[in-house]
């Protein structure tokens, strides 16, 4: 082998040395074991992500479904309307009694001797609490059922809903769970007969908030978090644009302009709670805007978000080569339209990537919004940015600190929406970075 | 320390050339970078106590082949290296030579002198201190002095020994680096580019010191100035585009060169 | 007329004098642009900026300004009875009297008139109409809120017509000065600069409004609660006004304190060592194909908001660390009783830690791979081994980075809110067992702020205090950190 690898003049091959010993076994092993605390760290935390992941899934993905019970309902006059004075006084369409309209439609459906005070109640029970007003709702926008027989698609009670989907431990004895023997009996006579199902709960998505888990609804919060949203774009962009061009390509250089980079470094690290005692202070206190409104946590949110922007944009900004801006100078552009015309649409992708990771991170932050009161109990889809609303976040928030095993579902529930959301701008800004990356 | 006495150095540098022992023997080495290929198959012998040139135009091919005499290539993600190169016949590539103990025998200096941010006394001991060559404070700054004063720099820097290393010269910093390097005590040196960041006084320096070095150590060095490799080395090697178009002793090679193209190089028709 | 009809009234006057000037400097470049010293667009823009820019500026003053002047008139005209009441009780009545205000339009002409001759009940008849009144109508208010829509209404039409005169003014001065020598596109550079420097001065605004609102609304405080007893009391017992006692509660800061760093020093005992080798693994071992699957992983652990993790130590980890002390008790003493709580230290400790790798793990990496290649190589090439070449070389050259990264991440635990609102429980006690809960400043600002509010009370006004004080910390940790990665990075580039 060796007489191969030497060329014909060449006479010896050097002696080998005798071989120091310089502690190979012994070092290899501790660079086993320092790379092993580095598979370990980085196991660890993927480990959690999957374990934080699937808990929330785990929790939450029934609640995307929802049980109805579909009864016919007796619409009678003589409960709802006894003295016949609806022409002249709609006001006993509101004031009626419809919670009995309700029960007699359950009892009726399953059969339970009416006299039987505790059957009644069980089976009364079963149905959402939220029953009488749907019912409410139905006859006041249109009195003419009253008297007619109408198949209703009830909310089923929590209870009900959880014991359906199967996470209620039946071997556990009666007087230790919420479901009697009895109507895990009626439940399975109305779903033999079809009355009882699983539909899609399209209810989370349209509702309001409700104290009844199974009538509460994001649809309150999609909407807040929608013009939450729709503030901090419209603001946050426009001006963190324009604040990062000042910076970065006319400002001087000297000791303001570095004041103003040291600023803008610490605001995105200030505690987002801080930039809600801020809204608290100014908007509400001192400008009198009002609590709760979407209008307030729009600009406490865009404060906040503004600094990610600045911060984004100027770096987008300085990744456009020199010589672009030198080209655009030497045909005569005045410094405006060198920015206007060349370098910001070249930044552009960068910008928005920044934004939208912005936008994600304001989807997400609940701590402000508390403090300027977007944590109210809000039953009714706001109209405007002004009216009081809450947020995706800020629901999680309220319903976590709800006792109830069926708002747990819920509250998974509505981190899946949150969380879908935040995946799909994320995604947005990953494709918009790959399409439109340049490298120079 | 083993330091040859001055006959010792006069007789190595009498010996005809095709006596001294092979140090270092490269056989159909090529170079892949990804796709890109960077050498193609390259014979070059390195022998012992000699100082080896190798030159040629920029992106030819001469560091890419020195990187690939210790496996500093190894830490370029990508690079891929065939054909065979073997330390005292031993296959550097082969899967029983160990990497670490081949770099504590085959060191590098650097193009840009690249001293660790710490005191000069730890970049000399860092490596002694790694691979277990000496226990007590005594043996350090034993092994400190000697690699120091081997290099050059011990009258300069003994007052200041525990300030930071960062702090000297260009030229010192780089003969720094030679220092650490020789506190390993390897049996091969080789140099990228060393002088290309240093001034001619600090360059003269640092080429008086390999001239010294070479009585103990076998060095390879890359360079891109002709006159460099003509004072400091025996056999010099010319590279273009990834090929070895010539090898030879220096003193032909800058006189009366084999091959049209080391004439048309060293004429400086190109490069 | 309304403000968004004059708004919109305004936009039209703009993109008229935009049209005009355009076409002016086009018809006087005699077919020639060229002879131009800008584009025609330019003289447009100028011109509009000059119709638009300054009525609505004072359109603005105007809104501003308007009612408050007019509400000075109208308690001026009070009766000198009502003027020597309360002032919470004069704001009250001219509450009542915006209300009437509001009503009175929606009446018809006969109700007006019964009105006058007081026959009718104002209260019930702006009920009726859907205005809600607070009291009884007392004669003066109704006169008061005549004056108070005569004076709007003056005002309002005063105010359309200066700002209709300045638009137009303005446009037309614009058209004058357009001439081929005019050097438009100076003039709308010029604007566009300004408006790019308030943009920037936003930033600033940002800090100075949250310094200054803090400080006001803790001086508030600190009228009724020294600051001493702020600072160094060690009972946190804030009573609410109502609950029967006449003492304002304690205030003590120091047991909030020690909540908020002992939970932020537990979790940076999860997250600095496994943030720390994740991120060594990734930049000097990971192949590519690792790293470009596991950092996105680890970013995605960034993005998950913090209320989500609330809820994880809520239901999971928490109920998970007190059943295993109850087993592990059980098995060590046959006392099958739990030692941890479900919310305790541990808990928002150790899901805060979570929280904060991809922080650690993502600052540090960069720091490392800021390390010049050159080292690397200088200690490879010496046949040092990787770990020998990150422990000796590569991490102490890189620790002054790495300790700002670190102290931006505890930045970021002592200001974390929601897991700690969720997970760390609200009893207020100093204490070392991190078994047991404790409670933050963050915490504590929550639970002051939600529920009705009122700005006068101490109970209120302590958030601004522990907000500030909040703020101050952060911000010093902040201010270094970056100091310390600015020099850092100067010192390899």
């Amino acid at each position: 082998m060796t007489n191969a690898l030497s060329p014909a003049d060449a006479a010896v091959i050097s002696r080998a040395p005798a071989r120091r010993d310089i502690g190979i076994k012994r070092r290899y092993a501790a660079e086993r074991r320092f790379r092993a605390y580095g598979i370990a760290a980085l196991a660890f935390g993927i480990i959690f992500l999957f374990l934080l992941l699937s808990t929330v899934v785990r929790n939450g993905y029934t609640a995307f479904q929802q049980t109805a019970i579909a009864l016919p309902v007796e619409f009678t006059e003589k409960l709802i309307d006894p003295d016949n004075k609806r022409a002249t006084d709609p006001s006993v369409l509101i004031a009626a009694n419809y919670t009995a309209v309700a029960r007699d439609a359950i009892v009726k459906a399953l059969g339970v001797d009416a006299q039987n005070k505790a059957d009644v109640r069980a089976a009364n029970a079963m149905l959402s609490k939220s029953a009488p007003i749907q019912l409410r709702d139905m006859v006041v926008a249109d009195p003419s059922l009253i008297g007619k027989t109408v198949t209703v698609s009830f909310l089923a009670d929590a209870q009900i809903d959880s014991a359906n989907k199967g996470q209620v431990d039946l071997t556990v004895p009666e007087s230790n769970r919420k479901v009697s023997d009895r109507q895990i009996g009626w439940m399975q006579q109305l779903s033999a007969s079809g009355a009882m199902a699983k539909q899609f709960n399209t209810g989370l998505f349209t509702s309001g908030n409700s104290s009844r888990p199974e009538a509460a609804g994001l649809g309150v919060a999609l909407v807040g978090s929608l013009y939450l949203m729709l503030i901090v774009l419209v603001l946050a962009l426009p001006i963190g644009v324009a604040a990062s061009i000042y910076l970065e390509e006319f400002a001087p250089k000297n000791r303001l302009t570095d004041l103003i980079e040291v600023n803008i470094n610490n605001l995105a690290a200030v505690p987002s709670i801080v930039y809600g005692l801020l809204g608290l202070a100014v908007f509400i206190n001192f400008a009198g805007l009002p609590r709760s409104a979407p209008l307030v946590g729009g600009l406490v949110l865009t404060l906040m978000t503004l600094p990610t922007i600045i911060i984004a944009t100027r770096a987008a900004l300085r990744a456009v080569p020199p010589s672009i801006r030198a080209a655009a100078l030497g045909l005569g552009a005045s410094k405006m339209q060198m920015v206007f015309h060349h370098v910001l649409p070249l930044a552009m992708p960068g910008i928005l990537t920044g934004t939208i990771i912005g936008l994600a991170h304001a989807l997400g932050e609940t701590a402000p919004l508390l403090l300027i009161g977007m944590v109210a109990f809000v039953a009714d889809i706001p109209g405007s940015p002004m009216e009081p609303s809450t947020a995706l976040p800020v629901q999680i928030y309220m319903w976590a600190n709800e006792a109830e095993r069926a708002f747990v579902e819920r509250t998974s529930g509505a981190i899946i929406v949150l969380l879908l959301f935040l995946i799909v701008m994320n995604l947005g800004a990953i494709l918009l970075r790959r399409r439109f990356e340049r490298r120079w | 320390m083993n330091m040859l006495s001055e006959v010792a150095v006069e007789k190595v540098l009498e010996k005809p050339m095709n006596i001294i022992p092979l140090k270092m023997v490269g056989k159909d080495v090529s170079v892949y970078y990804g796709d890109k290929r960077a050498l193609y198959d390259v014979n070059l012998d390195v022998r012992e106590n000699t100082v080896t040139a190798l030159i040629g135009p920029s992106g030819c091919g001469k560091s890419t082949f020195l990187r690939s005499l210790n496996r500093m290539n190894d830490t370029i993600e990508g690079c891929k290296v065939t054909g065979r190169i073997a330390l005292d016949g031993d296959d550097i590539y082969d899967a029983s030579i160990d990497v670490v103990e081949l770099r504590a025998r085959v060191g590098m200096v650097f193009q840009k002198p690249n001293p660790f941010p710490k005191s000069i006394y730890e970049n000399i001991a860092y490596g002694p201190k790694i691979h277990g060559l000496a226990r007590s404070k005594a043996d350090f700054d034993q092994i400190v002095e000697a690699s120091l004063q081997r290099a050059g720099l011990w009258n300069e820097v003994k007052d200041r020994l525990h300030e930071g290393g960062t702090g000297l010269s260009g030229g010192q910093q780089q003969r720094l680096c030679i220092a650490r390097a020789i506190a390993v005590s390897p049996e091969v040196i080789l140099m990228d580019e060393p002088c290309s960041a240093l001034d001619p006084i600090a360059t003269a320096k640092v080429e008086e010191l390999i001239h010294e070095l070479r009585a103990n150590y076998t060095i390879v060095i890359v360079t891109h100035s002709m006159q460099q490799a003509a004072r400091v080395s025996q056999r010099t090697a010319m590279f273009h585009l990834g090929h070895l178009v010539e090898e030879n002793d220096t003193d032909k090679m800058f006189t009366n060169p084999d091959d049209q193209r080391t004439q048309d190089y060293i004429m400086g028709r190109f490069g | 007329m309304s403000t968004s009809l004059i708004l919109i009234i305004l936009l039209i006057v703009g993109a008229g004098a935009y049209g005009l000037a355009a076409s002016r400097a086009v018809r006087m470049s005699g077919g020639k642009l060229s002879a131009l010293h800008s584009r025609p667009g330019y003289y447009g823009a100028y011109a509009a900026i000059w119709a638009i820019l300054p009525a609505a500026l004072v359109l603005a003053v105007w809104l501003v300004a308007s009612p408050m002047i007019v509400e000075r008139t109208v308690r001026g005209g009070f009766p000198d009875d009502v003027k020597s009441m309360p002032v919470a009780e004069q704001n009250l009545a001219y509450g009542m009297i915006n209300a009437i205000a509001r009503g009175l339009p929606m009446l018809s002409a006969e109700d007006t008139a019964a009105l006058s001759s007081g026959s009718v009940d104002v209260r019930a008849k702006l009920a009726e109409k859907g205005v809600p009144l607070a009291g009884d109508v007392q004669p003066y208010m109704l006169e008061a809120a005549r004056t108070l829509n005569a004076e709007t209404g003056t005002s309002r039409l005063a105010m359309t017509a200066v700002v209709a005169l300045l638009a137009l003014g303005g446009a037309a001065i614009a058209l004058r000065s357009v001439a081929p020598r005019f050097r438009a596109r100076n003039r709308v550079e010029r604007v566009i600069l300004w408006a790019l420097v308030a943009a920037s001065s936003i930033a600033i605004l940002t800090t100075v409004g949250i310094v200054l609102s803090m400080l006001t609304e803790a001086a508030h405080f600190f009228r009724e609660i020294p600051p001493l007893e702020f600072f160094f009391g060690t009972v946190w017992d804030p009573r609410f006004a109502g609950a029967g006692s006449t003492s304002a509660g304690q205030f003590g800061l120091i047991p909030l304190l020690a909540g908020t760093l002992y939970i932020g020093f537990v979790a940076m005992l999860v997250a600095v060592p496994v943030g720390l080798f994740a991120a060594i693994y990734m930049a000097e071992y990971a192949s590519p194909k690792v790293r470009s699957l596991a950092k996105p992983l680890l970013e995605v652990l960034a993005g998950i908001p913090t209320i989500v993790y609330g809820f994880f130590a809520l239901i999971t980890v928490g109920p998970f660390l007190r059943d295993l002390s109850m087993q592990v008790n059980g098995l060590l003493t046959g006392n099958y009783v739990n030692f941890i709580q479900a919310q305790s230290v541990l808990t928002a400790g150790i899901v805060m830690g979570i929280m904060l790798i991809p922080y650690v793990s993502s600052l540090s990496d960069d720091i490392i791979t800021a390390v010049p290649k050159a080292l690397r190589d200088g200690s490879l090439g010496l046949g040092a081994t990787r770990s020998e070449t990150i422990k000796k070389v590569v991490l102490p050259a890189a620790l002054p980075g790495i300790v700002g990264a670190l102290l931006m991440t505890a930045s970021r635990a002592i200001g974390e809110t929601m897991i700690v609102v969720l997970a760390a429980g609200v009893a207020a006690r100093m204490q070392i067992n991190p078994f047991e809960p404790m409670t933050t400043v963050t915490v504590k600002i929550v639970a002051q702020l939600t529920g009705d509010l009122e700005f006068t009370s101490p109970q209120t006004l302590v958030a601004f205090a522990l907000g500030i004080t909040l703020f101050a910390i952060t911000l010093c940790l902040n201010i270094y950190a970056l100091y310390i990665v600015r020099k850092y990075r100067e010192q390899y580039e």
